[in-house]
């Protein structure tokens, strides 16, 4: 059992990294990605988001909105999955927003750490992605707990790794129409490409 | 006359989405191994897009500051769901392809980005015509990757074989790397490449 939750984590952080094997949440990945500092506050803050969200969606998926989902409220014929995405994004913007408060509150310096990142968490297309492939895979309660905390870390993961190599790049010499968002996207692709040795892994 | 055509055409080279205002990559990358997706993808984004830049524009003097985000969210996800079921209802083969990416067509930040930067400051028809310029902005790169990943990559074009492999007794070999999603990364790079050698004015520094 406890082997099945760890595949699904090393899974869902080497092979099916949302970064570098999905290209989700590349805006983000590459606009935060300068300084190391920056990038490692980013990815905190998608593992702590996404690993709130995804379980939370499942639970929604599951009591409310999926295809008869509703049964155990008397209502067994009633389908409400058009309203799928629509439901997700408004709990992640509210999660967002709660988690905002309560780091506030409880734990200052952590909220001071991950700063204007956490709003702009919302509008990043890997913590939607990671609660609409929950839903595609229909991942029970416990693997989506596991599957937010490992397709967060990959993120995290990932943009520490791109963020470290764009400091080591300021001192190449880059030819002018490359500079900036050019080299950045060769650096992701070869990345890329580094990454899909795991996908040969069979867990 | 010539200020409606500049809002619908800036966006295609000048100030393109993807390579310029590095909007809404995720899903350039990953729908781009056919040219079919890439042009189905690219028709709903230019009609979300349209559509949300001109619903924002239409009540952007009703909308309270502080809200404006869950206003502009709600727009938006409202018209995925449409574009989503209409693709669903008509292209059933191809949703399955694009997978989760139409849904997040409400996270792609062109839209998002076009509403916050456009949309709340004109009025509606300018708008609208800068949802449909940011869009074809959008398309130009979509298809140019999607056509050379599906050629190089598997020598067909749209489903239909263009170039004989070398399988079923012609002499094209296909290259393998362009069907895998990091090609689109190197793709990109190389747009980019060419746009600013032709425009040199879009250089960055860094």
């Amino acid at each position: 059992m406890l082997e099945h939750y760890l595949s699904l984590f090393i899974k869902s952080v080497f092979i099916e990294n949302m970064a570098l094997a999905f290209f989700l949440g590349m805006c983000t990945f590459l606009a935060v990605s300068k300084k190391v500092e920056t990038a490692t506050g980013l990815g905190l803050a998608v593992v702590v988001v996404q690993t709130i969200t995804v379980p939370v969606n499942n639970l929604l998926n599951h009591y409310i909105i999926a295809d008869g989902a509703l049964a155990w409220a008397g209502l067994p014929e009633v389908d409400l999955s058009f309203l799928g995405l629509i439901t997700y994004i408004g709990v992640i913007a509210a999660m967002v927003q709660i988690l905002e408060m309560v780091l506030d509150k409880f734990i200052p310096t952590l909220y001071h750490a991950l700063g204007i990142f956490l709003p702009l968490i919302t509008v990043n297309c890997a913590i939607l992605g990671g609660s609409l492939f929950m839903v595609e895979r229909s991942y029970n309660f416990p693997e989506s707990v596991v599957f937010g905390l490992g397709s967060g870390t990959g993120f995290a993961l990932a943009i520490i790794a791109l963020a470290g190599v764009r400091e080591k790049m300021k001192y190449s010499n880059v030819p002018a129409g490359l500079r900036g968002l050019g080299i950045t996207f060769i650096t992701v692709g070869l990345m890329a490409i580094a990454f899909m040795l795991f996908s040969g892994i069979q867990l | 006359m010539g200020k409606m055509k500049k809002i619908l055409t800036t966006p295609i080279f000048n100030e393109n989405p993807i390579a310029f205002q590095i909007l809404g990559i995720c899903s350039a990358l990953a729908v781009t191994a056919k040219l079919e997706t890439a042009l189905v993808m690219s028709l709903a984004v230019t009609f979300v897009l349209a559509f949300s830049n001109l619903s924002v524009s239409l009540i952007r003097k009703h909308i309270p500051g502080s809200i404006r985000i869950i206003v502009e969210m709600t727009i938006i996800a409202s018209l995925v769901i449409i574009a989503d079921q209409i693709i669903k209802a008509f292209a059933y083969n191809i949703s399955k392809q694009l997978s989760v990416y139409v849904g997040l067509i409400i996270t792609n930040c062109i839209i998002m980005g076009r509403a916050e930067a456009f949309a709340l400051k004109n009025p509606p028809w300018e708008s609208f015509l800068d949802g449909i310029g940011n869009g074809l902005g959008y398309t130009v790169i979509l298809l140019t990757v999607g056509f050379f990943r599906e050629l190089i990559g598997s020598g067909k074009l749209l489903g239909f074989q263009v170039l004989p492999v070398y399988t079923e007794g012609g002499w094209y070999v296909p290259n393998g790397l362009f069907v895998l999603p990091p090609s689109a990364f190197f793709l990109i790079a190389l747009i980019i490449w060419a746009l600013r050698t032709w425009k040199p004015e879009q250089v960055q520094e860094g």
